[in-house]
């Protein structure tokens, strides 16, 4: 099986996050980077896929040049090779730009199956990759939990809300997106690492035509308030009307 | 000149800090209490590549370089320095030793299982009586039809009741002093190979430490590692490399221990502030990191010569010597920022400060390294 998977550099959940100057994005020029986590795991969903079915995983990245951390990290881990997309405007691009400048790079590759992590830590649309299907021309499921292989078809399993499962049949090629904590990731060995030295990474420019959807106007930190609101009365009284606010006030019981 | 790591060696940070921090943290408690090196650590340790992390890839090592060697036993100690020391043992002193000075078909018979991780190595010099006079030994080489007999014991060899390959250094040429010293492969379970009694330790209790009998014990010849009266210049030759490894280790220790009163100072409120506000508090953490920065480079330059073919005897004395000292004082100020709290065996501070006393002493002690390095000084100036 000829399986792609997408992975995002994003900053690590641990960097004190800033706004920039510009209030659009956050000052990253010192952050420390990983990769998006979802993704991890849809790499992994992959490298098993492979160990069971024979085949092959290409690692897909779009990002600034310092993306080629995550790529390498992925080929570590053990896929075969890579395909990284290169553009400036990528670090902070919407999900449909990063998807076209993706798809422009993965389509003459005829991929049978797409994983992506089901959203990126950072700006969470969850978009990537359905917007990505639509430009492969193939068919998607979201939020997958588990992924079954026979007879060229898929069998997955969708989570759904309140810990409801559904179990989807479709067609290949696919792309799923991929749910975290799916599986156990493995470790990227001494020998991954010096492996991945030696294999092929194909570095594309992003098209100079992309054009963002989407414009971040200011990116505002939610203000943290407390106030505390004190209940007199007897004990009844007050256990009455604290009820009564938690119901129609603070809306949680 | 270039400060910066490669994208390999962040990615192999990264890599073993995630190891540590998932399969190491959880047991350090429970290791060191019970005095024991779980056997079952090994495939995990030989899995991700630890177990033989500088030998070419032909004997199942990982191929790395000294400066990656570090990385790596720095990420073990910052989260359990007993282990690090066992994974520095068994590659810096046994596993190197027949690496740098066996033949190919020792390498490959010896050398890759160790590589691999399907066993421990042990290295014995130290006796009772020659410790930092490692040239007095008294374990006896007998040459015999078809090998050798060794008779004597051996002290604090680590992993002593653990290893499934000894290299022993025994005198072969009692006449000849320390000329007189050669080095042998033993497989456990040879007859005549005694394991001793453990030691009880104040720290680094996890990792086995033991004494060994040497009582008739019979060695082929093709087990003699090295020439006949080069034991003790080959050993010196591998405490030159391994001294690098518990630099770096004491790096990585005094890294966690440090790590560890930061937290701690920003989360312990007297007086009404965290006490990290009080410049008493800052003044410490400022001197532990500046030191362990030094420390650090220091160490990364002794493994940066290394791994230019250069002989480091000096280098390798001078980050040793700097990087333990630098440890002691931090794990201890480590203590001090826990008050009570650095007293008891709840917080890592205390594991932190009985580990690495040992810094000092194995592989040479603080006062050995200051005379190589005087000795050094002494002779470039001359
Ligand atoms: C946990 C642990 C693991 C070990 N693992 C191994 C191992 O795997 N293999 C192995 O062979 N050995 C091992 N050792 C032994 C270690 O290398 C020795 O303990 C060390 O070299 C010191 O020797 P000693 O203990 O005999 O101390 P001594 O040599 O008796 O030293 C006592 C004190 O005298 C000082 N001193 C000695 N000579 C001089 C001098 N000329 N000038 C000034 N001061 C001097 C020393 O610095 C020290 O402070 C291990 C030790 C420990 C504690
Ligand atoms: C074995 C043991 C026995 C004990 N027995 C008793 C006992 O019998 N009865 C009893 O009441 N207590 C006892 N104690 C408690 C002991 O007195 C306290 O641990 C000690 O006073 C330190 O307080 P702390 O542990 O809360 O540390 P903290 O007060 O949290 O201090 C942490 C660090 O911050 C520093 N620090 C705090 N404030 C400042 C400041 N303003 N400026 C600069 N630095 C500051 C401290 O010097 C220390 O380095 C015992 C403790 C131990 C470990």
């Amino acid at each position: 099986m000829k399986i792609a998977v997408c992975v995002k550099q994003v900053v690590t959940r641990e960097w004190p996050l800033r706004v920039d100057e510009a209030r659009t994005w956050v000052e990253d020029r010192d952050a420390s980077f990983e990769m998006n986590e979802p993704d991890a795991y849809a790499l992994e969903e992959a490298l098993r896929l492979r160990e069971q079915h024979g085949g092959e995983v290409v690692v897909c990245s779009a990002g600034p040049a310092r993306a080629a951390q995550v790529v390498r990290e992925a080929l570590a881990r053990g896929a075969d090779r890579a395909i990284r997309v290169e553009g400036g405007g990528l670090a902070a691009a919407d999900a449909a730009m990063v998807a076209e400048a993706l798809a422009a790079a993965m389509r003459d590759e005829q991929f049978e199956l797409v994983l992506t992590g089901l959203q990126s830590d950072d700006q969470g649309f969850a978009q990537t990759g359905v917007v990505l299907a639509e430009l492969l021309g193939i068919p998607h499921a979201t939020i997958i939990m588990e992924v079954q292989v026979a007879d060229g078809r898929l069998r997955v399993k969708r989570e759904l809300e309140g810990g409801w499962f559904q179990w989807v049949s479709m067609p290949t090629p696919a792309l799923l997106t991929i749910q975290s904590g799916i599986n156990q990731l493995r470790y990227a060995t001494l020998k991954g690492i010096m492996a991945a030295k030696r294999k092929e990474v194909r570095v594309v420019e992003a098209a100079a035509d992309l054009v963002p959807r989407q414009e971040i106007l200011e990116i505002r930190v939610p203000e943290k308030t407390k106030q505390t609101h004190m209940i007199a009365g007897s004990p009844s009284e007050a256990a009455a009307e604290l009820v009564k606010v938690l119901r129609e006030e603070a809306r949680v019981i | 000149m270039d400060f910066r790591p490669t994208g390999e060696q962040r990615l192999l940070r990264q890599s073993v800090r995630e190891f540590a921090e998932t399969e190491l943290a959880p047991g350090v408690m429970v290791r060191d209490e019970a005095q024991s090196f779980p056997l079952s650590l090994l495939p995990k340790l030989g899995g991700l590549g630890l177990m033989g992390i500088q030998f070419p890839e032909r004997y199942g090592g990982a191929a790395l370089e000294a400066v990656d060697y570090c990385i790596c036993i720095e990420e073990l100690a910052r989260v359990d320095p007993a282990i690090a020391l066992s994974v520095a043992a068994h590659n810096g002193l046994a596993s190197a030793h027949i690496h740098l000075f066996g033949t190919e078909a020792q390498r490959g018979r010896h050398l890759a299982p160790l590589a691999r991780g399907r066993h421990l190595g042990a290295w014995a010099l130290t006796e009772s009586n020659a410790g930092s006079d490692a040239g007095s030994l008294r374990t006896t080489a007998r040459r015999v039809e078809g090998g050798w007999r060794l008779n004597g014991s051996k002290t604090f060899t680590t992993h002593a009741s653990l290893a499934g390959t000894f290299v022993v250094m025994a005198v072969s040429d009692a006449a000849r002093g320390a000329r007189g010293i050669s080095a042998f492969i033993i497989e456990r379970d040879t007859p005549g190979l005694v394991p001793g009694r453990k030691e009880n330790k104040l720290g680094m209790r996890a990792s086995d430490t033991a004494g060994l009998a040497l009582d008739d014990c019979f060695v082929p010849a093709d087990q003699l590692l090295g020439e006949t009266g080069r034991g003790f210049i080959d050993a010196m030759r591998v405490l030159d490399a391994g001294r690098i490894g518990i630099a770096a280790l004491a790096v990585g220790l005094a890294q966690g221990a440090c790590e560890a009163a930061r937290r701690h100072a920003t989360q312990r409120e007297q007086f009404g502030h965290p006490i990290a506000s009080f410049q008493a508090i800052q003044f410490k953490l400022a001197d532990m990191a500046t030191r362990i920065e030094a420390a650090r480079w220091l160490t990364y330059r002794a493994a940066w010569l290394k791994d230019r073919g250069r002989v480091t005897t000096r280098e390798s004395a001078m980050a040793k010597l700097f990087a333990s000292e630098t440890a002691v004082r931090v794990a201890e100020e480590g203590v001090q920022i826990h008050g009570g709290y650095g007293f008891v065996k709840d917080y890592p501070a205390e594991k932190f400060f009985r580990d690495v006393k040992l810094t000092t002493i194995g592989e040479g002690t603080s006062e050995i390294q200051r005379l190589i390095i005087a000795r050094q000084y002494l002779d470039a100036d001359a």
